[in-house]
């Protein structure tokens, strides 16, 4: 792997950037590895990576049907915080953002990690409660956040509106460190870190069966092929049950679409993360000036990539109430990415009942800002069976009820 | 945008009128109820890429409950039926495989 550097580029310069390589490897796969990984998106590169970094496991492949970040990677709206409320959560989002810090001089890739702020609106004294409590709770976790009041917020978003007639702005949850990064910088720089680790990322390579013998994973079957493996890490977010049906056990899963749009590119005009968790609208401006949308979910379970067109008009109205500049925008594009939602809005990473097999989903409406985080202990569970950053997230603990409740935390409001 | 008919009042009308209610014919087990059955009952879902049968509520109609059998990839709606069973009625699994000659019934149905 060449390095990149402001050394690098001027090399380039000089010879008309002829000497540019492949960031990653086009492999092929193998007849046998000690993982396999299920899942080119930002989670599970992020899983084979820090296998390779924290443990040495370097014969890894990842398995991706489509192409590399292409599902919900390079779908989200790219924020980042890790302001929740139960303690499991707290620390496993925590320790993606602080890994997010950094992440660009690990990876030597420049995921433009951009921490500008992020401010959750408190628009009904319900929320004052409950982003106050939360507030609180993060002192006690060591996760700074405060509640700032409306003058404070109006300071930070000039362009915000006050005294909305329907949703008036009551205060707000301020993490000064939360932001946003590249998202799909984050899947092609894990990439290339992992293919420079001898790990190969296999693309257009669809998983269609999982072969195991007397209760413990001997391989998968492809659509390429049998691959063998020791350990199997099924990191598919919205494809998980389809996956789990494969595997021979059942998840408590749905999955349902999430829309996110941009508009067109505007000066700019907004240096802060803005959600609107009452209204299901949270905006950002990208460095090329488009505002960036996250909508809601649909109400029922779909696979469909596209969402409720009437999501979107409930979306765009609570925005223009709360910023109605907004409203001479005209959008440039629309998508919808199928999130698996779990019962207390909290994800899944844990061992199965098919010996070997790991599983990490149920990251719902959330799961970008978790992706360094959740790679970090989806590893050290695979490689040690266990990790305290994992514990309190099995699958167990639907049966057990222990449940991490952040339907609150989650963003979307459900 | 889903279109619906509620058979309990005959409306046809857009899925605004209406409010998702999750998966169907889960089955409430009694006292004496083991943790892994309720735990079926609570979280365990289907949540197949294909045929899905699943809970509608006419909310700003009638305001009652029914069924209906959806395809989650395409969307497409094979019919509604009445919440009052707990089987599938066989009108709608022959629309379904009229559409789906692949598919296979349900062990439920």
């Amino acid at each position: 792997m060449k390095k990149y550097s402001a050394f690098a580029i001027a090399r380039e310069a000089l010879r008309h950037h002829t000497g540019w390589t492949r960031a990653w490897r086009d492999a092929q796969p193998k007849k046998r590895y000690d993982a396999i990984i299920i899942g080119a998106g930002g989670h599970g590169l992020a899983t084979a990576y820090y296998l390779g970094k924290n443990f040495g496991i370097t014969n890894v492949a990842i398995l991706e049907k489509g192409w590399l970040g292409g599902g919900n990677t390079g779908r989200n709206t790219t924020i980042i915080r890790s302001n929740y409320l139960q303690d499991p959560s707290a620390a496993i989002y925590e320790k993606a953002r602080s890994l997010y810090e950094t992440m660009s001089q690990d990876l030597n890739y420049n995921v433009m990690f951009s921490p500008r702020g992020v401010i959750m609106l408190a628009q009904t004294h319900h929320e004052v409660r409950g982003y106050q409590r939360t507030a609180h709770a993060n002192a006690l976790q060591g996760v700074k956040t405060e509640f700032i009041s409306p003058a404070r917020v109006k300071e930070l978003v000039p362009i915000i509106n006050l005294d909305g007639p329907r949703y008036p702005v009551l205060g707000g949850l301020w993490q000064a460190r939360g932001g946003t990064a590249r998202h799909d910088a984050v899947a092609w720089g894990y990439a290339r870190a992992c293919s420079d680790m001898g790990m190969d990322v296999i693309q257009k390579c669809e998983v269609t069966g999982i072969r195991s013998e007397g209760g413990k994973v001997v391989g998968v079957s492809t659509n390429r092929g049998d691959i063998d493996c020791d350990k199997l890490g099924m990191v598919v977010a919205g494809h998980s049950g389809h996956l789990a049906d494969m595997a021979g056990f059942r998840l408590p899963i749905e999955s349902v679409s999430l829309q996110a749009l941009v508009s067109e590119p505007i000066k700019p005009c907004m240096d802060v993360v803005v959600m609107a968790n009452t209204v299901h609208g949270y905006m950002s401006q990208s460095d090329k000036g488009e505002m960036v949308i996250g909508g809601g979910t649909d109400g029922y379970n779909n696979y469909t990539q596209r969402g409720s067109f009437h999501h979107i008009e409930e979306t765009v109205r609570a925005l223009i109430e709360t910023f109605p500049m907004v409203s001479r925008l005209k959008m440039l594009r629309q998508w919808g990415g199928i999130v698996d939602v779990t019962g207390d809005r909290s994800p899944i990473l844990s061992k199965t009942p098919v010996d070997g097999v790991f599983i990490n989903c149920g990251w719902g409406t959330g799961g970008f800002k978790a992706i360094p985080g959740s790679g970090w202990a989806m590893a050290e569970l695979m490689a040690k069976g266990r990790s305290p950053l994992t514990d309190a997230f099995g699958l167990n603990r639907f049966q057990e009820g222990r449940f991490i409740d952040e339907s609150v935390a989650a963003g979307v409001a459900h | 945008m889903l279109i619906l008919t509620c058979p309990n009042c005959g409306i046809t009308a857009e899925e605004t009128e209406f409010h998702a209610g999750g998966e169907a014919h889960l089955t409430r087990h009694g006292p004496g109820a083991s943790d892994d059955d309720f735990e079926k009952y609570l979280f365990m879902r289907e949540n197949p890429k294909g045929v899905h049968f699943e809970r509608w509520r006419h909310v700003y109609g009638c305001g009652k409950w029914f069924h209906a059998a959806r395809d989650t990839m395409t969307l497409e709606i094979f019919g509604t039926y009445t919440a009052q069973t707990s089987t599938i009625p066989q009108d709608i699994i022959d629309k379904i495989s009229d559409r789906r000659p692949d598919w296979q019934p349900p062990e439920t149905a």
